[in-house]
């Protein structure tokens, strides 16, 4: 690993102010430590972002759910607040990787990163999430703009990521066997007046699967998508599973999901 | 006083390893000490033009770099193949000069070109990533398949083939296969392994100028051989002017018998450098560069009668290597694999017919099992599509075949001298509820599911030692162990072992057996190993040999020292020698009933100044003190055996495989610790279920290894696994006093073919090849769902 300048400021202005081209923050260190060890990033600066208060913690509203940018996969996995406003939120965390990764690893450095096979952006775009960063409010829609790449701006701060309570929703996951990240995920989320569902590991970046999405959003039953195929053309196709594969798996677990919403 | 042996001791290694205090070669670290960064080839195949140090010279803290063309200079030798394999038509087997780092071409990712030494690690990357080597990339080798008609990638190696062997009666086979009623063929590839140990590999080298004496911290199985190796082939010192201690070694499973590349350069740089040497493989180096296992491509079949008697064998393989052929490289696919592959049956004819070629990926040597697995999975894939074939319930046509007599003459090679198939076979059956599988089988189908269940019985070759014959079939030594057994005089007792723990528990089984022979408690008794300047010599550890042959040279030199005790006691109680009984660690001179403790006898012996008592307790003709020594040689391997039957339950939508029950029963003859040798039995399935449904290490077509971190490459984990139902049963081993057999390997072994079977009778006799990943299997299925549908 190349030395750098570590820095862990207490607050929100202080970290956008130490922000350069060639810093990066810092929460979970899950994705950034491997690559800085691995040589494949090197920064000037390090900004860790885990003392800053405000960027940690749950709040729970009838509408929505908050989670604060630094809050981990572990702390998510056991509130019993989101437990009661979406347990999908919660099954989703309680399943990324293993016990290690979710008691270091955060939402914030998890969006931000944007994995193509991380389990979060697919929540949040059913959920309709809006990713509240230190100087605006950014759509999920708008949010995970390709393979890990978002809409971020250089040093911009993720704070936290709101959440639209559904009336049901549910999260199907086929694992990795080797790292435990997403071969596929599904997140299927009923609204009042649509039906999302976001797909994750499947292609380089998460997406919503419209014709699923329509036929559900007409008839929310899993026999409504009973034997539709789901398109491989664009999906990846790599040692872990070929795009005929996934493109399987994608249809099987959108069933599985609604079944059990 | 209740016997040691067959209870469940707990183990003394426990404590310390679970709290942290476990001491390993990285923890290990030398004033002044230097940091060693190796630059290793990007490329499968390439010659190397030039290498230009000057800038990493000049780079922050580098102390030194080193490349080939020093070495070479040195005159510093190379890696070894240990075992000499002759050629079907006589000839001697081709192996290539393995330079520890390579002068003029690459041969795999990752093999060391050169070295950089800096006062910090960071300054040693910094380093060696300023090393500048000028490569011309040549095609590379990588399938095993195709090697033979690919460039030669070694001068004077033509085909890349080191060697066409072959064990068995080719004649023989063809008159058995012409009066067979049917013949089985299978065509298996014995997926290649990365053995990741949990430890990766290490050094540190520390030479004393004043003394010209080196001591090298390693992570070795067989520091006594890496001694042996490095000096006598490496020529970095004398044998006596080379200490190698190879202190907590976390795991090896056969990675850790080689010399390695870094061990030899460091010794000898340190000598050159005059600083201290530290170096830690990074994982990934581990992935690249530690000796995998496996990687067959093999033909087998086997001739039978309508009734399902097995009447002849054939067996054609081709081997990888690897770049070069290392310590066990040659021996593993020829005379572990060859004579195991006819399973635990008669069989009149057979023969194994192997081509060991070379590629340009990772050396292959010795993997838990080491060409046993092979073997196994090779014959007890096609007992059990016999079975399928001819309409015969599976364990009705092993039983059909084994042999009912013992010793046992296996058709290649052994002597089996005890074991009792059909009871194993029996008790795996009761224990499994075999006969309930039916009724399972349908439950699972009417829930959408797939079950299918799976046998295999093996027996293996191991305890490897008998000295003559490993020579006879190419061993560079014979394969005895040593062990010396120390009375102090205040009575505590250090027994050294040639044998090295990396995770058998050494320290509670030899304490076990040494405390039941000396009749004192265990705590009493220290187990010592892993250190040349301790112990006299060694083989080290492998092959399930520890006990088996370690173990009995423990024995041997205990009764030696009960012997001499007897001797003494006789003269101190004033009695003849033969009036002593010596039981529960006291000699009791049978008619007066008058005692001396073992530990009394030991204080004599080291001549304690007694006023007044001018007659010395030593008998004449014998020495003062209490130490004894005993090499042993056993006349034959030790033949381990069992059966182990496991049910699986797939999911068609995914093909996700569901490990529903894993019965195994082993006969390993006596059993000293049954808690040791359950958790060997453990990870040994563990191992082998990796291999069966998750371990699959890929290279592309340039050489580039493709599942070099845990994000690709699977490593089972707890939740793969049912609670695995383990049973035992016990024919005593004739080939040593304590009728024990190795245990060590035994679950690797076994459990491939077992849980392949399963899968591929739930896929309705499907070949699949391993490992049985969701994606693999999920297309069987849907082949199946057609075909049962054409059939509808
Ligand atoms: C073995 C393993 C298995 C995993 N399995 C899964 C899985 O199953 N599912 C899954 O979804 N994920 C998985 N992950 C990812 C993991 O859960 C983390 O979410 C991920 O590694 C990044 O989170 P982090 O908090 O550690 O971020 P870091 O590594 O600290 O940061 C990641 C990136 O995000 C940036 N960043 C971090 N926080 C912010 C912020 N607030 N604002 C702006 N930028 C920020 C950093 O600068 C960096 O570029 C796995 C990771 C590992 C190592």
């Amino acid at each position: 690993m190349k030395s750098f300048n570590y820095h862990a400021p207490k607050d929100v202005k202080d970290a956008s102010k130490l922000a350069s081209s060639n810093s990066a923050f810092l929460a979970g260190g899950m994705t950034t430590i491997p690559s800085l060890k691995l040589g494949l990033a090197t920064y000037k600066d390090i900004i860790d972002i885990k003392n800053i208060k405000k960027l940690s913690g749950i709040k729970v509203s009838g509408k929505s759910v908050t989670i604060g940018a630094t809050t981990k996969h572990a702390e998510v996995a056991s509130s019993k607040e989101v437990q009661k406003a979406i347990p999908a939120l919660v099954k989703l965390a309680g399943n990324i990787g293993d016990a290690q990764v979710r008691n270091r690893g955060t939402i914030g450095g998890s969006i931000s990163n944007n994995d193509p096979s991380a389990c979060y952006p697919s929540a949040c775009m059913a959920l309709n999430a809006v990713i509240h960063t230190n100087s605006r409010k950014i759509p999920a829609a708008k949010f995970f703009t390709g393979m890990f790449e978002t809409a971020l701006k250089k040093g911009e701060l993720v704070e936290a990521v709101e959440f639209q309570v559904p009336e049901k929703a549910d999260y199907q996951k086929h694992p990795n066997p080797a790292s435990r990240y997403a071969i596929i995920g599904v997140f299927v989320a009923k609204h009042k007046k649509e039906v999302n569902v976001a797909v994750t590991g499947a292609k380089s970046c998460v997406y919503i699967d419209k014709d699923l999405s329509k036929k559900l959003s007409s008839s929310f039953s899993s026999s409504a998508i009973e034997g539709m195929k789901v398109d491989d053309s664009e999906m990846n196709s790599d040692m872990h599973a070929s795009s005929e594969y996934r493109a399987n798996l994608v249809s099987l677990y959108a069933k599985k999901a609604v079944e059990a919403c | 006083m209740a016997s040691l042996v067959g209870s469940r001791v707990e183990r003394k290694e426990d404590g310390r390893f679970l709290q942290g205090k476990g001491r390993y070669t990285a923890d290990i670290n030398i004033a002044n000490q230097t940091y060693a960064v190796f630059v290793r080839s990007p490329h499968a195949r390439a010659k190397i033009k030039n290498i230009d140090t000057s800038k990493s010279l000049k780079s922050s803290g580098v102390v030194g770099v080193l490349t080939g063309k020093e070495i070479a200079e040195d005159k510093i030798g190379g890696l070894i193949a240990g075992w000499a394999i002759r050629s079907e038509d006589g000839s001697e087997m081709k192996v290539p000069a393995n330079p520890p780092l390579a002068k003029d071409v690459a041969n795999f990712v990752g093999e060391p070109i050169a070295v950089v030494f800096a006062e910090t690690l960071d300054e040693a990357k910094e380093g060696a990533e300023k090393v500048k080597v000028d490569y011309k990339v040549l095609k590379a080798v990588v399938d095993p398949a195709d090697a033979m008609k690919s460039e030669a990638i070694h001068d004077g190696v033509d085909k890349n083939l080191c060697y066409d062997w072959l064990l068995g009666d080719r004649k023989a086979v063809d008159e058995a296969f012409a009066k067979a009623d049917k013949i089985i063929k299978v065509d298996l590839i014995n997926n290649r392994l990365v053995p990741n140990a949990m430890e990766p590999r290490a050094c540190v080298v520390d030479y004393n100028s004043a003394s010209e004496e080196i001591t090298l911290y390693t992570t070795s199985q067989n520091p006594h051989l890496s001694r042996l190796v490095m000096s006598a082939f490496g020529g970095v010192a004398p044998e006596n002017k080379l200490r190698v201690v190879a202190p907590d070694v976390g795991g090896g499973f056969g990675s850790k018998i080689n010399v390695y590349n870094e061990e030899i350069v460091c010794s000898w740089a340190s000598k050159k450098i005059e600083r201290p040497i530290k170096w830690v493989a990074e994982r990934t180096e581990s992935f690249l560069t530690d000796t995998h296992g496996r990687d067959h491509v093999t033909h087998a079949e086997l001739a039978v009668t309508k009734e399902g008697k097995f009447l002849g064998f054939k067996n054609e393989t081709i081997a990888n290597l690897g770049a070069y052929a290392r310590v066990f490289g040659t021996v593993t696919p020829t005379y572990l694999f060859g004579p195991c592959a006819t399973g635990v049956y008669v069989i009149p004819a057979a023969y194994s017919n192997v081509k060991a070629v070379y590629t340009n990926t990772a050396p292959v040597d010795a993997y838990r099992g080491a060409g046993r697995p092979e073997a196994t999975y090779t014959i007890e894939r096609l007992v059990e599509k016999a079975a399928m074939e001819l309409g015969i319930d599976k364990t009705e046509i092993r039983m059909k075949n084994f042999p009912t007599e013992f010793p046992f003459k296996q058709t290649l090679v052994h002597t089996v001298d005890s074991g009792d198939y059909v009871a194993g076979l029996e008790k795996a059956k009761q224990m499994a509820d075999y006969s309930g599988f039916e009724a399972r089988r349908k439950k699972s189908e009417a829930n959408g599911k797939l079950r299918g269940i799976g046998v295999s019985s093996y027996f293996e070759a191991c305890g490897i030692a008998p000295s003559a014959a490993v020579m006879s079939l190419g061993c560079g030594v014979g394969l005895w162990e040593s062990a010396e057994v120390r009375f102090n005089p205040t009575g505590q007792i250090s027994v050294f072992t040639g044998a090295h723990s990396h995770g058998q528990s050494h320290q509670t089984t030899f304490a076990q057996i040494a405390a039941d022979e000396l009749g004192v408690p265990m705590e009493n008794i220290d187990v010592v190993h892993g250190d040349t300047d301790k112990g006299t010599f060694g083989m080290g550890t492998y092959g399930s040999r520890s006990l088996t042959v370690g173990g009995i040279a423990i024995v041997n030199a205990c009764k030696k020292i009960v012997a001499k005790g007897k001797r003494v006691a006789a003269k101190m109680l004033e009695v003849n020698e033969n009036e002593i009984e010596f039981k529960d660690g006291e000699f009791v001179a049978l008619k007066s009933n008058k005692k001396k403790t073992i530990g009394e006898v030991a204080f004599a012996c080291y001549l304690p100044g007694q006023r007044d008592e001018m007659k010395s307790p030593i008998p004449e003709g014998d020495e003062p003190g209490l130490i004894e020594s005993s090499f042993f040689d056993p006349a034959n391997f030790s033949f381990p055996a069992g059966s182990h039957i496991c049910e699986v339950e797939i999911d068609p939508d995914t093909g996700n495989v569901k490990i529903e029950k894993y019965t195994a029963v082993d006969d390993f003859g006596r059993i000293v610790n049954p808690n040791i040798v359950e958790g060997q039995v453990h990870g040994g399935i563990a191992q082998g279920i990796g291999q069966a449904l998750h371990e699959n290490t890929q290279y592309d077509e340039t050489g580039q290894l493709m599942t070099a971190s845990y994000m690709d490459y699977t490593m089972p984990r707890a939740d793969n696994f049912p609670e695995f139902n383990l049973g035992f049963t016990c024919t005593h081993a004739t080939s040593n006093p304590l009728g024990v057999k190795g245990c060590g390997e035994a679950g690797a072994i076994a459990s491939p073919p077992t849980v392949m079977n399963a899968v591929i009778d739930a896929l309705g006799g499907q070949e699949i090849s391993m490992p049985a990943t969701a994606e693999k299997v999920w297309k069987a299925c849907k082949v199946m769902k057609k075909s049962n549908a054409k059939a509808a």
